[in-house]
């Protein structure tokens, strides 16, 4: 038996998974029903406890080459793990990586009563554990910290464009999901992935045609470099954001983030096109959303939540520059905003006939 | 899009009566269709033959038609009516082809009625095999390699092109009736004729036989905006190969990657935006095992049972919004009715498993083949909901009535295991647990099942579970496990051998299409084994709890119409102002929906099932008269732990189905009824039925819809029975009656304890010894004298008050020989009660809940004795579901073989005929056609006489008559010109007088004689390809000559609204 003790001094029993190790983490919720290996291997979820609300993960088994860059997440939490997994591509069961990983966590836990206390209570904080601390103020103070520092890679690399290279992309990496780099692929474009911490004016030297922007994990008002740094790539190419990088543009435009009270996890998003007015399903994994009244004058909201009408997206005009809350990328999740991408090489098109 | 203002008044087209393809689904969906235009303002319009229906409620709709569902008399009301719309996507298939054959011939043009929903092209090019090959191949999405064939050489060409083994499906049909898999050529021109035979266009679609696939549905929705959502995926245990309706299903899908998910998903979403479908759709996939290889099976461009079972499974009302759609909002307008806070242009999530477990009807069709292929058998189906798959699986099949609470059931043949692993057959769920347990490997019946590993491996879990406390007994920490994979406490002490288990508290958690990220405003419960219980956590209004339940999945003697009275007594007691739960677990319902009744726990309705919600309701009392015998089977158990059954108490009814009990209370007032006797063993039964004089009735107490009912006319049969009986193992006696071959009426009364309200007597034209569910009933009754009335009014009012009735009873009785028996004493509502209120007006279910809790008639306005009939006749013909089941024993007796019914509304008995059976398939000839009408005769010698009689009258209309030797002379004896034929199993020469449009009527009775029955199915099977209706009682046959010399044709019937049908 081993706990998953909250901030708020709820205690809930479950069997141990993966690594043995104790662990203090954000503790949240993705109600995607499949895709868990994307999730386990998104950075976006760097310092999280991530609790499934599918209750039968596993099922597939691990398969690697559907990985989206290195797991990163504190904790994982699942009603039940499958050890008996099936599919034609599976290499072996999910829980022999959870171990090699590192990642400690829980099954056999009630989730949904998880989801319904983060639901009413907001985010908080949680420790997997074998034994109650009688002390929580460890759990209480915990804060993701450096989290872009972490999970953006060291050194700058080239992934080459599928067949002819029509475009070159500079991305610059926040803890980016391998699908962004392939759906720009996909397109015709090379893709040149740069560190976050990677000076504008290095990234800028390469002359790309278009800039990316990555999602990321954390607070995006810590990114106080990235954030001075994006100021003089805006504007200077087509730039496409997503997710974090969203949330980094507003910021360097002098707009506002706020932190929501349980975000949004899964695939199952509605998300309104304010300019064509379809809505689409998304996937999403974010806890901080752009205010977007806080970029008057400034950009214009493209996209907004169906559900709580919050800011899914931004274009700035003058800067040549859209950004949106969800991924368009999916893996895991819906690929119905996919055209964005088709939207970002258009873009790259028109500046090189400009 | 707003909705369009222009839409005043709309012509919904329900799916007819209940069919094995075409079940209660159709209801729910009509019925939530028809609530969404009401609250828009809309006036409705609705037809639908099947009287047993929620959709034809009186205040469901504005103008209500029971009506034959064919062109004509559609095109009538239109022109009646005069509506703006037409929704065609909520009836089924029968509802989709009556609306593309309507705008087809130009009707919907001429009177100016917009097709609603999904336009026409649409709709053809997902119906018509061609456009939808085309349509497919425009959009990128792979179909199994196929042809269209129209005739056979052409379908053997096709298949020798593609590769053996093919798939045959025919054009047009529903449920796949008439298709199959040939493996070989030889094969194929059977299986190639009989589809072309059954296609109303005479064209087969020949692919590719991809069996073996993993078989894998979406449930989307579309709006005229062009927005697209994926309600839900389902993935079939079974792989494909096996009808879908007869598949156990699981929902999500659970062994696809997101990689493999994605793919269908946004081939789904292509397909749809590409058909340009407005509403609901289901697209069906093969998935190949292997790779990223998937091919479209089907797509239906309409909401279906797969969309029932969706919106059960997620708590998304797909008709809901499809009728909202095909009003002209869009997806983005509308909210979530669930969280009442967010969009409903979303996908919902869910946070447990659910699987689908088929009902079929073997157990009614001894001796028929129970395997299974591509076309459905299935006549309904349970729904379960667990935290884990196994905990679902096992909920299913507990709740599907089959006398089985583990996945342990004795073999039905003593072949080896691995012969019967191979077979594709109803049982197969369970030989394979069968033969995990006998050690066979799961790589090995993989091998020979293609049933997926992931579900393998959890039912070896299961296995060795079950295996280890069978040896070791219940060791510590079992118990846990055992609950969490749903084994109910009995089983758990059955297998472990424990004398007592700790008997966990279940929980309740809610179904809320979000995964719990929003608070839900419905409360719609499953059972788990977690500690937190959303139930007993959920705030309640005070007011006194009652539960009532349900009638569980569609069955033969067991069908929409306990739907219809369940609904409606939850409705009543809402009104009254108390708290209701409803229990049930069949997902095509509207007792099911989400807003039926204050709290919806979708659960098995099992004695520790029911028991573990009463735990948490706590309720004043338990309603069990509306359920059929699910509910009325849990009174005894439930009175015994204490819980009051309101209405009728635990100790009527067993005075009512306790043979000697039962007894002593006719001997008390002195009514008769044919002796009987009850017994437990073979020679009782011999020594029984030799006392009681042959013919005798055969039939086990306690059983609804005459389940494993016979009339035996020798020793033989008699033994045959007892040992068949005998073998199934029974807990109540077997009843053996004398048979009477009378005439047969039926009454559903109201007693109040003081009054005795009879809202109708239904008089059958089948005499005693066809079920009173397959016999054709008329009301008013058309043939019984004053005195005979009386005394029905008399004894039902006598009885009713006996038995301390608090609500309904359905009595049936019997005239032979001018005396006045009872055959049967039901103290619960029965099929005819929506067939009686609809026709009356009595509100039957109403009164009935209100009485039983204590409200007298007579403050309701209503008196004692028989109301006044109506000036018109309401006649109920069931009907059949042959087609599907096409080697049935499909002649009549005393076992209940109708899956439906349909109603007949005329100013006359002959008119109201003319309809019903017109309703119910029956090709009547036109007044030009009646000249060239052929009847073959082949009778018993004891039915002679009542041949004669139907000979004579064939003669005075001048239908020419055919007859088999001995019939012919029989008939010939009395100077009535016939046709002698050979016997079937002798010559060819009816078939050919069949194939030749010589013969239109097929009069057979033989039923009694095991080896002419074979002789007959042939016949039958034959018959049903070419539209001959055939007949196995010579009382049906008489009534069709009364139509037959009548004036009626489908342009002249009176259109009867029954919402504005004259007192």
């Amino acid at each position: 038996m081993a706990y998953l003790v909250l901030s708020n001094g709820m205690i809930f029993e479950g069997k141990r998974i993966g690594a043995t190790r104790n662990r203090i983490g954000e503790l949240v919720f993705t109600t995607g029903m499949e895709g868990y290996l994307e999730t386990l291997t998104d950075p976006s979820y760097y310092g999280q406890i991530v609790t499934q609300t599918f209750p039968l993960i596993g099922n597939y088994g691990v398969i690697e080459e559907d990985f989206e860059g290195n797991s990163t997440l504190f904790g994982y939490i699942v009603r039940e793990l499958c050890d008996t997994p099936s599919n034609f591509r599976s290499a072996y069961p999910l829980n022999d990586y959870l171990v090699a990983k590192g990642i400690p966590g829980l099954c056999g836990v009630d989730t949904r009563e998880i989801v319904r206390i983060t639901r009413e209570e907001g985010v908080m904080n949680a420790m997997i554990c074998d034994e109650i601390p009688e002390d929580l103020s460890a759990i209480r103070t915990f804060r993701v910290e450096k989290a872009v520092d972490t999970v953006s890679g060291n050194e700058k690399y080239t992934c080459p464009a599928d067949g002819k290279e029509k475009y070159r992309v500079a991305l610059i990496d926040y803890g980016a999901k391998h699908n962004i780099i392939r759906s720009l692929q996909k397109r015709g474009c090379s893709v040149t992935v740069w560190p976050a911490r990677t000076p504008a004016k290095e990234i800028l030297s390469s002359v790309p045609d278009g800039i990316m922007l990555s999602n990321g994990p954390g607070d995006p008002k810590e990114n106080s470099f990235c954030i001075e740094e994006l100021r003089k790539i805006i504007g200077v190419k087509p730039t496409f954001g997503i997710c974090l990088g969203h949330q980094l543009v507003a910021l360097a435009l002098g707009g506002n983030t706020v932190k929501l009270k349980y975000g949004h996890r899964g695939g199952n998003q509605p998300v309104r096109d304010l300019s064509s007015g379809r809505t689409y399903i998304t996937s999403q994994n974010h806890g901080y959303a752009v205010v977007a009244d806080s970029l008057k004058g400034i950009g214009i909201e493209s996209f907004r939540n169906a559900n709580d009408n919050s800011c899914e997206g931004m274009e700035y005009p003058e800067k040549n520059c859209f950004t949106v809350q969800f991924h368009p990328e999916a893996a895991s999740g819906p690929r119905d905003t996919g055209i964005l991408f088709d939207r970002f090489v258009q873009r790259m098109e028109e500046e090189k006939h400009a | 899009m707003p909705k369009d203002q222009t839409i005043r008044k709309v012509l919904v087209i329900g799916s007819g009566p209940i069919v094995i393809g075409q079940a209660a689904e159709f209801d729910y969906a009509g019925a939530q269709a028809c609530r969404v235009l009401k609250q828009e303002g809309i006036n409705v319009v609705l037809v639908n033959s099947n009287p047993a229906t929620i959709m034809t409620d009186q205040h469901l709709a504005d103008e209500i038609y029971l009506e034959p569902l064919n062109a004509t008399t559609v095109r009538r009301i239109i022109e009646k009516e005069r509506p703006d719309g037409l929704i065609a996507g909520l009836g089924g298939q029968t509802g989709l082809t009556l609306a593309m054959q309507l705008s087809r011939d130009g009707t919907l043009n001429e009177f100016g009625v917009r097709l609603l929903g999904s336009p026409i092209e649409a709709i053809e090019k997902a119906e018509d095999r061609e456009k939808f090959r085309e349509t497919m191949l425009n959009a990128g999405q792979p179909c199994v390699p196929s042809g269209i064939a129209e005739t056979l050489d052409t379908a053997l060409a096709v298949a020798k092109r593609i590769g053996y083994p093919v798939i045959v499906r025919p054009a047009y049909t529903l449920g796949g009736s008439g298709g199959g898999i040939a493996t070989n050529e030889e094969e194929m021109h059977q299986i190639a004729r009989g589809g072309l035979d059954a296609s109303p266009i005479t064209q087969i679609l020949v692919e590719k036989c991809i069996s073996g696939w993993k078989e894998i549905e979406f449930e989307t929705m579309r709006d005229a905006k062009g927005n697209v959502i994926a309600v839900c995926s389902m993935e079939n245990v079974d792989p494909v190969g096996i009808h879908t309706g007869d598949s156990v299903v699981v929902a999500p899908a659970l062994t696809l990657s997101d990689k493999e998910y994605q793919m269908l998903r946004t081939a789904s979403l292509d397909i749809i935006s590409a058909i340009g479908i407005v509403g609901g759709c289901n697209c069906q996939f093969a998935l190949n095992p292997d790779s990223f290889e998937y091919a479209v099976i089907e797509v239906n461009p309409r909401v279906s049972r797969s969309s029932a079972l969706a919106s059960k499974a997620t708590g998304y009302p797909i008709a809901k919004m499809t009728t909202r759609l095909a009003l002209g909002y869009s997806l983005d307008e509308i909210m979530n009715d669930i969280t009442g806070k967010t969009c409903a242009c979303f996908e919902p999530t869910v946070d447990y498993v659910v699987v689908k477990f088929p009902k079929w009807p073997f157990d009614k069709f001894y001796g028929s083949s129970r395997r299974l292929g591509t076309q459905m058998k299935a006549t309904g189906e349970v729904m379960a909901i667990g935290q884990r798959f196994e905990e679902a699986l096992m909920k299913a099949v507990r709740g599907a009535e089959i006398s089985l609470d583990t996945l342990n059931a004795p073999p039905l043949t003593d072949e080896p295991l691995r012969e019967r692993l191979a077979r594709q057959d109803d049982r197969r769920l369970f030989t394979v647990f069968e033969a995990l347990k006998s050690g066979i490997s799961v790589d090995e019946i993989f091998e020979i099942t293609k049933i997926d590993r992931f579900f393998l491996y959890r039912l070896r879990a299961m296995a060795e579970t079950e295996m280890k406390a069978e040896k070791n007994g219940l060791q510590p920490g079992d118990y846990e496990i055992f609950k969490k994979m749903g084994y109910p406490d009995e089983a758990i002490r059955r297998i472990s051998g424990a004398s007592s288990v700790p008997g966990w508290q279940m929980s309740y958690k809610m179904v809320d299409t979000c995964g719990a990220e929003f608070a839900a405003e419905t409360p719609y419960f499953y059972s788990c084994t977690d500690k937190a219980c959303e139930s007993r956590s959920l705030k309640r209004s005070g007011r006194p709890v009652v539960i009532v339940l349900g009638s569980g999945p569609i069955r033969i003697g067991q069908g929409i119409e306990f739907d219809y009275s369940s609904v409606h007594c939850v409705w009543t007691l809402r009104q009254i102002g108390y708290d209701v739960v409803i229990i049930n677990n069949n997902p095509e319902t509207v007792s099911t929906d989400y807003d039926t009744a204050d709290r919806l726990y979708f659960e098995p309705l099992t004695p520790e099932d029911v028991w573990n919600i009463i735990q948490v309701e706590k309720p004043v009392g338990v309603v069990v008269a509306f359920g059929g015998q699910t509910a009325i089977k849990l009174t005894g158990f439930l009175a015994d732990q204490g819980i009051p059954i309101l209405g009728t108490s635990a100790e009527s009814i067993d005075i009512a189905e306790d043979r000697e009990r039962f007894d002593a209370l006719l001997e008390h007032f002195g009514i008769r009824r044919p002796r009987g006797m009850a017994v437990r063993t073979l020679e009782e039964a011999v020594a029984a039925a030799e006392e009681l004089g042959y013919p005798v009735l055969l039939r086990p107490s306690y059983v609804i819809g005459g389940q494993n009912m016979t009339i035996s006319r020798s020793r033989e049969k008699t033994m045959d029975y007892m040992r068949r009986i005998l073998a199934g193992g029974i807990e109540n006696p077997v009843l053996i009656d004398q048979y009477l071959p009378g005439v047969e009426l039926e009454v559903d009364v109201i007693s109040d304890g003081t009054d005795v309200l009879i809202p109708g007597i239904m008089e059958h034209i089948e005499r005693a010894g066809v079920h009173s569910g397959d016999s054709i009933a008329v009301y008013p009754p058309f043939n019984l004298t004053v005195k005979f009335q009386e005394k029905i009014c008399d004894i039902s009012a006598k009885l009713a008050l006996a038995l301390g009735t608090h609500g309904l009873v359905n009595i049936q009785y019997l005239i032979f020989d001018n005396e006045l028996y009872v055959i049967e004493v039901n103290p619960r509502a029965s099929r005819t009660v929506p067939y009686i209120s609809k026709v009356t007006g009595v509100p039957m279910v109403d009164l009935a809940s209100r009485v039983m809790l204590g409200e007298p008639l007579k403050k309701m306005g209503y008196g004692n004795g028989l109301y006044p009939a109506p000036p018109y006749c309401a006649i109920k013909v069931p009907v059949f579901s042959f087609e599907k089941l096409n080697d049935a024993d499909s002649i009549l007796g005393p076992e209940m073989k109708s899956t439906g019914e349909v109603l007949g509304i005329g100013i006359t008995k002959a008119e109201a005929l003319f309809k019903g059976l017109s309703a119910a398939g029956f090709s009547l000839p036109t007044a030009r056609e009646k000249t060239h009408t052929g009847v073959l005769l082949s009778v018993e010698d004891e039915d002679f006489p009542d041949a004669i009689t139907v000979a004579k009258r064939c003669y005075d209309l001048g239908i020419r008559l055919f007859a088999t030797k001995d019939t012919a002379r029989a008939i010939s004896s009395v100077g009535i010109h016939v046709s002698p034929v050979a016997d079937p199993s002798s010559s060819d020469e009816i078939t050919h007088l069949m194939e030749n449009g010589d013969v239109s009527y097929i009069i057979y009775t033989g039923a009694v004689k095991d080896d002419t029955v074979g002789d007959y199915t042939v016949l039958h099977r034959k018959a049903m390809v070419l539209g001959i209706p055939c007949m196995t009682s010579l009382d049906t046959a008489n009534a069709l000559m009364d139509i037959l010399g009548s004036r009626f044709t489908p342009e002249n019937t009176a259109l009867v609204d029954i919402n504005h049908m004259r007192r």
